[in-house]
């Protein structure tokens, strides 16, 4: 028993709660948010040291005994992506100070966040499959109503393509989980892996396991991903960051957990299909990055090539791969919402996200400039930046197993990443300076700082690499055990 | 043409009435029976509703003097909070206790923090139902 776990849920809850009586009071609702998160964000940090020592954290609620109650568990790669969540939306929070307007704010912007927030640590750290459906509802109303906040005539066109697409995915989502109770009798995840386990994997399960990837790779934007390139380039900067950087994650790790846990008994059939999903995936996303002459596409359809890259890593199923996913990972998180930021800052300085009409913002913004062309090579991998250490153990795993298309077409679009991220970077910073002081549409105050946030902890995360090391490779064993995950669920 | 509805409104004052009184009845249920908190919220959520149908929308503002989104944060708030007792008390979160006590008038009563988390949920429905009927009919 460790109550610790459900706090980084409970916490956001609460004070998103207390934020709805008083909707007016701007400084209490942007300071109690931050308190929210961080207060979350460091006993993260602490259950992460308590899993180090003392391995699997769970929490049966209401003390009832698993398989009958809800577990809450704590394993160190969802503890890992709940800490990067809380760090993410930290700085996502302090950018959003600035520039999400008073109208939003009053409008329950922060309490909205918070429970963004709720649902997405909810589904990192929940042991049950209903509850973990529960979990992706409370994000997804979140994100439905943020995605549509200001209400521009876009982004209502978008987020109604995005509410779609939602619904039919949560509801083949219920079909699986419905599936899978009357096979197995059973919702705990632990319980769940320990009876297949025990009956085998037959054609129905595997086919379950298939329905259950779709429904996640609907989420993630693995392959189905054409609702993301418009939804994530509609809402306000701080909101897209926080999509870029959260939400396709979440899918994410929902494929890692069904895939390491339960369906880890015919790789050669769901981990091969997986395979190829992230190869075609990072070939699209590759096009779309390397062919559009716009901020707001690229950076999204960079968010598309690295699923692919990530998943390419659970194909392995090996040490190295899943340590290589764990590591891109956490890098990406923070990484996608640095340059969305930064893409954020571009398109509110000039007024047009049209590559075409920008140029030489280095001058007058060389922080910015710079902190972008870092975050650039890092997310192409040049040592000792954070992407690097994932790319080479993602590929090294994708090679032990003898998948060489899949690691190689996983190098080929890291080029087309730098490809699309050095045009970029050319085209807005480079060139002959267009815009006077005065013409700028707005101006950077207080925006710089969360973005120099970010690339410090992206920095510390390539530098440090040493030090989280630990972190990382117990992860990856326990995701490789799943007895560890049973064991400490069900005792 | 102003409309005619003087029999909607004297059958809703009795209906309510009777409403109030069944969701009170269905709330208190709930511990060992079919009902709860969350059915029980939404049969008085079902009698306001009814309220704002027969009367118009001021009037009945007028009379329950109440911000349906606060309510709602106000019950999950309690609800939450209820849970975190468990909490303080060493155990795990969400968990219940229970008791039986003397009490004047009911005689041995058994009162339990389920009934609190309870009036959490009740709260919380109520004010989101009348809160998305509302939303829907303010719409222009």
């Amino acid at each position: 028993m460790n109550n610790l776990l459900i706090m980084p849920v409970i916490i956001p809850l609460i004070v998103g709660m207390v934020l709805i009586i008083f909707p007016k009071n701007i400084i209490l609702q942007r300071a109690l948010s931050l308190f929210a998160i961080a207060a979350s964000g460091l006993i993260t940090l602490n259950i992460m040291n308590q899993i180090l020592d003392d391995g699997i954290q769970t929490l049966q609620l209401g003390g009832w005994e698993a398989p009958f109650g809800i577990s809450f568990v704590g394993d160190m790669f969802s503890v890992l992506l709940v800490l990067t969540t809380c760090i993410v939306a930290f700085c996502c929070l302090i950018y959003a100070f600035r520039s999400i307007g008073e109208k939003n704010e009053k409008l329950y912007f922060y309490p909205l966040f918070l429970f963004l927030i709720v649902g997405v640590n909810g589904s990192f750290l929940t042991g049950d499959l209903f509850n973990l459906y529960v979990f992706f509802e409370v994000f997804l109303l979140a994100s439905y109503v943020l995605i549509s906040l200001g209400g521009g005539k876009k982004q209502l066109r978008e987020s109604l393509k995005y509410v779609f697409t939602n619904i039919v995915s949560s509801a083949f989502f219920l079909f699986g989980v419905a599936y899978l109770y009357s096979i197995t009798g059973t919702l705990n995840l632990a319980h769940l892996s320990s009876r297949i386990a025990e009956a085998g994997q037959d054609g129905l399960i595997t086919t379950v396991a298939l329905l259950f990837l779709i429904v996640f790779s609907l989420k993630a934007g693995l392959l189905l991903f054409f609702w993301l390139p418009g939804s994530y380039s509609v809402p306000p900067t701080a909101i897209a960051a926080i999509f870029a950087a959260l939400l396709t994650k979440v899918g994410i790790y929902a494929i890692f957990r069904m895939f390491t846990l339960i369906f880890y008994h015919e790789p050669q059939v769901t981990h091969l299909i997986i395979g190829i999903l992230a190869a075609v995936t990072m070939i699209l996303g590759a096009l779309g990055a390397a062919g559009f002459m716009d901020v707001r596409k690229i950076l999204t359809y960079n968010v598309i090539i690295s699923v692919g890259f990530i998943v390419a890593g659970l194909v392995s199923m090996t040490e190295a791969g899943l340590m290589g996913s764990i590591y891109y990972l956490i890098h990406d998180m923070i990484i996608k919402a640095l340059v969305f930021l930064i893409g954020g800052t571009i398109i509110l300085l000039t007024g047009t996200s049209n590559l075409r009409e920008i140029s030489g913002l280095i001058r007058r913004h060389p922080a910015l400039g710079w902190m972008f062309f870092i975050g650039a090579l890092s997310m192409v991998g040049i040592p000792p930046l954070s992407g690097f250490l994932g790319k080479v153990f993602i590929t090294q795993g994708t090679f032990e197993i003898g998948y060489f298309w899949l690691g190689g077409i996983g190098l080929l679009a890291s080029l087309f990443i730098l490809f699309s991220m050095i045009k970029l970077f050319m085209n807005a910073f480079w060139g002959e300076t267009i815009l006077t002081e005065e013409e700028e549409k707005g101006s950077t105050k207080g925006l710089i700082f969360p973005i120099a946030l970010l690339l410090i902890f992206s920095l510390a995360l390539g530098l440090g690499a040493e030090g989280i090391q630990v972190y990382v490779a117990e992860a990856a064993e326990q995701l490789l055990n799943p007895s560890l995950y049973i064991d400490a669920v069900l005792k | 043409m102003k409309p005619n509805d003087v029999i909607l409104q004297s059958v809703t004052k009795v209906a309510v009435v009777i409403i109030f009184t069944f969701s009170v009845y269905l709330f208190m249920n709930g511990h060992h029976n079919p009902g709860g908190g969350f059915i029980g919220g939404l049969s008085t959520a079902a009698a306001i509703v009814l309220l704002y149908l027969a009367f118009d929308i001021e009037k009945v503002r007028e009379n329950i003097r109440i911000d349906f989104k606060k309510l709602t944060a106000i019950g999950v708030l309690l609800a939450v909070c209820t849970g975190l007792g468990g909490v303080v008390f060493g155990k795990e979160f969400l968990t219940q206790a229970f008791g039986y006590f003397e009490l004047p008038v009911f005689g041995e009563t058994e009162l339990t923090s389920a009934l609190i988390f309870d009036t959490g949920v009740a709260l919380a429905v109520i004010g989101t139902a009348v809160n998305i009927i509302l939303s829907i009919s303010e719409d222009r």
